[in-house]
């Protein structure tokens, strides 16, 4: 695997999965979701059908990636916090383990203060994961590549993809 | 930068758009999104001006099937062409596994082709990514126009690996999925050399 890759197993996502769903509930949010800075969505919980998340996840990364360009501008390293404040609904953007954000979608159930404070520990748990994730892919690398199931791909594999 | 989601089953790789200003790179996703079925689409986002030159990207999730049990997700995006947005366009291409680049096919346009593929080597790098090894394909757009400089005069200007190369005429189709396939199999036989 390229050092540049994301790869998750089920056991990692589902830890990830657990500290969304403890911080949806302190927060008291509609939906928290967890995405990867090239925007695409690593894991979710709470009412998350009710948005289209694909959407949710590439226009968050694209909202982070300029915050942090706006923030390089004025030599500040980055915006670590970033809050939208509409009629009902609001969002509240963090930036964890540095390489992943942490969305907070919530309403007047809740207060930018509590889900502050909320997403600040979870922002801890989460660091931890993502460290134990990091020493297991270094550790795989040092008794050379994993085999992936795609290292098995065939050319038909492949051409059935695009046959229509 | 390939995301394998071993819990959800999923791939998801990135497809870059990139082209000097009114190319067509959005008319490629547009046409895209229009002749696929809905099960296999997202919603496709446009972060335009008021007359519709794109501001930020272009984002389009496809879903082409499953390969070994993955389905196989591709997330195409367009950059904004005009060169005073070069601070966005770098942003876009962050991450990528592949890239398009759409040349205007027209006279006057060649210089903002080869400038454009110019900056394209130089964002890339700024991500520690090499157009080189990258999956890449070339595609020569607008062949319709009376305009239209020579296939072989291109080539010669703007094909620099041997990468793959198709004329297109996106707003009729003509071309658009040849070149989106092109890069999307680089991407997976990338995928199996790892």
């Amino acid at each position: 695997m390229s050092s540049m890759d994301l790869v998750l197993f089920e056991e990692e996502i589902h830890l990830l999965e657990d500290v969304l769903q403890r911080l949806r509930h302190d927060a008291n949010a509609r939906a928290v979701f967890l995405i990867d800075k090239n925007g695409q969505q690593i894991a979710a919980a709470g009412e998350i059908e009710q948005f289209d998340t694909t959407s949710l996840a590439s226009l968050t990364a694209g909202n982070v990636a300029a915050t942090d360009s706006l923030a390089k501008l004025i030599g500040e390293r980055e915006f670590s916090v970033l809050f939208h404040e509409g009629q009902r609904d609001h969002i509240h953007i963090s930036i964890v383990a540095k390489r992943a954000i942490l969305l907070v979608i919530f309403d007047e159930r809740s207060s930018l203060g509590l889900v502050r404070l909320r997403v600040k520990r979870a922002g801890t748990e989460f660091e931890k994961i993502f460290e134990t994730m990091a020493q297991k892919a270094s550790a795989g690398q040092d008794g050379g590549p994993a085999p992936t199931p795609f290292s098995e791909i065939t050319d038909e594999d492949i051409d059935a993809l695009f046959s229509d | 930068m390939t995301f394998i989601n071993y819990a959800a089953k999923e791939i998801n790789c990135k497809i870059v758009y990139y082209g000097p200003g009114l190319c067509g790179k959005t008319t490629n996703l547009q046409y895209i999104y229009s002749k696929t079925s809905p099960d296999a689409k997202g919603k496709m986002i446009s972060l335009a001006t008021e007359t519709d030159r794109t501001l930020f990207f272009d984002f389009l999730p496809l879903d082409l099937g499953t390969i070994r049990g993955f389905t196989t997700r591709f997330h195409l995006y367009t950059v904004p062409g005009q060169v005073f947005y070069d601070a966005s366009r770098k942003l876009i291409l962050k991450g990528a596994d592949g890239v398009i680049f759409v040349a205007d096919s027209q006279h006057e346009r060649m210089e903002s082709n080869v400038e454009s593929i110019r900056n394209l080597e130089t964002n890339l790098k700024e991500h520690g990514l090499d157009l080189k090894s990258l999956p890449y394909a070339l595609q020569f757009n607008k062949r319709d126009l009376p305009n239209a400089t020579a296939v072989d005069e291109m080539y010669r200007v703007l094909n620099f690996k041997r990468e793959p190369t198709f004329e297109a005429v996106a707003p009729e189709g003509r071309g658009v999925f040849d070149t989106l396939k092109s890069v999307a199999k680089q991407i997976l036989v990338e995928l199996r050399k790892r």
